[in-house]
């Protein structure tokens, strides 16, 4: 496929059937995007992995820190890329050998040969794209701040479990 | 609705943005009339302070209703994100204080709006903010006018008071070359005639007071993003680049993509100055806005009909409509706004000063007012009103000289519009 645009649908099924995402790239530092996308993530229930070498053995948000996506010890479905476009070909190698069934790279990030790839060992992929502004986009939360979320619908958005200013992804079933 | 097929104009006047409310069910947008929105919980009020997190806090930042109104201008100008403002002026001050530090110049096209003409010079100069005033027939003078201080261009795509039909993608070539974006006000021409991003826009601004609102009854502003401008190649904008000192040191334009621009307008100029837009305005706007196709045509049909009309009155000297086939920018109206040249338009009267004066004493169905855009026709001297406080140069510039009536021709039945025009010139 080609991948200079992606279907709300292709997005949508992605992140309503995949809950476990490793986080390569994840940073310490509460300034960093990939920061705010963990922690948005984590409130949306999302299993969320850190991957960062510099910083093993310790915790980000609260989850233990991994040094490589070979070192986690649970099965990861989205590997998600904060890493630059000349890194996400490694990164994308490693998320095949780990058996993941997404490769996500970040605003920015865009990597064909690693898409190539990752698409031919039968992975599903998406690049340019911050998985948070993805799902505030398809929730309807973006559009609180004024963002076009490209989403027309005369449904009722989904309400989250607790509290009023949430929204979830709709499912196909809904 | 199928995702391959982008959905038309239409369409998307009426739904984008909307959608039923979740806990009522309520079909229409609701008012919510409110100053504050109550937290989920305390890390869910620090997420939303931390920009980590999208929900409403305050009024003064941020409103369902706004928000609908927002993507919904967005979305009818194909740009990423929108914030509505108290009126068109604060929208243009948001803008450029988001843009500009204290010291930096931009570049505006001379013919404006009478108010833009004094925002840039008189406000702005309080600033700091240099304005360098260049031709909008001329892209030539835009070029010109550039200097190592030049930040930013400025241009209508029809110009108050009518008329001149800019050639956007000529001054975006400009604009490119500089490195800076360009800011179009699309006021007159509304998306419905006219999609400034399709040309070279990086910033849209618009007065919702005029036709987005189309009725006469709420003073509004917007900023759309065009999701144009890359703000971190560019480094000159500490707004969108820089480390904010104002949120624990995020780059916007790292964090936010390509809405950075629209957030920065809101979590800064808009939290920091305050010209929030009333919730009921927005919902009166946001109504407004359902109808824009069918009012657009309208008025354009109607503006064309009264324009041959007076051009052949013999107490009119001239008639400046980019829609009649004889005017200078009717091909440029062609190719930038083929439906039609807009509402708005300006002539001349033979008798000049005086005569025009008259005029707008004895008309009876149009609103002698300061106003453009509504389903109201409207009628304006400009130079002993919008335009005077400019010097002579300044409003011969502007297309306001002293023989100079404006109108805003409404949606009403194109006889009765022209009938009021034959008899109160009859009296001139």
């Amino acid at each position: 496929m080609t991948h200079d645009s992606y279907t709300d649908a292709y997005i949508r099924d992605i992140l309503v059937r995949h809950r476990v995402i490793a986080m390569v790239g994840a940073s310490p530092n509460p300034s960093r995007p990939s920061s705010f996308a963990m922690k948005y993530l984590l409130a949306k229930g999302y299993r969320v992995v850190p991957v960062n070498p510099g910083h093993a053995g310790k915790t980000i948000l609260g989850q233990p820190v991994f040094a490589r996506l070979g070192d986690i010890g649970e099965k990861i479905e989205i590997v998600d890329i904060f890493r630059n476009s000349e890194a996400a070909l490694a990164i994308t190698r490693e998320a095949i050998a780990i058996g993941a069934s997404v490769v996500w790279m970040q605003l920015g990030v865009r990597n064909d040969e690693a898409a190539r790839l990752a698409e031919s060992a039968g992975l599903k992929v998406v690049m340019n794209r911050c998985p948070k502004i993805e799902y505030g986009r398809l929730s309807g939360e973006i559009s609180w701040a004024g963002v076009n979320s490209r989403v027309l619908s005369s449904k009722r958005p989904i309400l989250g479990a607790k509290g009023g200013q949430q929204r979830v992804l709709r499912s196909d079933a809904d | 609705m199928s995702e391959e097929r982008k959905p038309g104009f239409n369409t998307l006047a009426i739904h984008a943005g909307a959608q039923p409310d979740p806990s009522t069910g309520a079909r229409v947008t609701p008012i919510y009339q409110t100053t504050s929105f109550v937290f989920d919980d305390a890390d869910h009020a620090a997420a939303l302070f931390n920009l980590e997190t999208f929900g409403n806090i305050y009024t003064r930042i941020m409103n369902p209703t706004q928000a609908v109104l927002e993507e919904r201008l967005a979305a009818l100008e194909g740009g990423t994100a929108a914030l509505a403002v108290a009126s068109g002026h604060a929208a243009q001050a948001v803008v450029f204080h988001t843009l500009l530090e204290p010291g930096d110049e931009f570049i505006a096209g001379r013919q404006l709006y009478g108010g833009s003409i004094n925002q840039f010079s008189q406000a702005f100069a309080k600033c700091g903010w240099t304005v360098k005033w260049a031709d909008t027939t001329d892209a030539e003078s835009f070029r010109a006018a550039l200097t190592p201080k030049t930040k930013a261009i400025f241009v209508e795509s029809i110009a108050n008071p009518g008329g001149i039909i800019t050639d956007i993608a000529s001054i975006s070539a400009v604009a490119k070359e500089a490195g800076v974006p360009l800011i179009v006000d699309n006021t007159l021409a509304t998306p419905y005639l006219m999609r400034p991003i399709e040309h070279g826009a990086d910033i849209i601004v618009h007065s919702l007071t005029k036709f987005l609102g189309g009725h006469g009854n709420s003073i509004g502003g917007a900023i759309v993003d065009c999701g144009t401008f890359d703000w971190m190649a560019s480094g000159r904008y500490p707004s969108l680049s820089a480390p904010s000192p104002s949120y624990h040191g995020i780059k916007l334009a790292e964090t936010f993509g390509n809405f950075a621009f629209a957030i920065a307008c809101r979590v800064l100029g808009l939290r920091d100055l305050g010209p929030a837009i009333s919730p009921f305005n927005a919902f009166l706007i946001l109504t407004g806005i359902e109808t824009l196709p069918l009012r657009m045509q309208r008025h354009c049909d109607n503006a064309l009909e009264v324009a041959e009309w007076l051009r052949g009155h013999d107490k009119v000297a001239w008639v400046n409509y980019a829609g009649l086939p004889d005017n200078p920018f009717h091909a440029l109206a062609e190719r930038y706004c083929p439906k039609g040249a807009g509402g708005v338009f300006t002539f001349g009267l033979k008798g000049g000063y005086d005569a025009g004066i008259a005029l707008v004493s004895n008309v009876q169905l149009f609103s002698h007012l300061a106003n453009i855009g509504d389903t109201r026709s409207l009628i304006i001297h400009p130079a002993s009103t919008t335009h005077r406080q400019l010097s002579d140069e300044q409003r011969e510039r502007a297309g306001a000289g002293a023989d100079v009536v404006r109108l805003s021709i409404g949606l009403e039945s194109v006889e009765d519009i022209i009938a009021d025009l034959d008899q109160a010139l009859a009296a001139v």
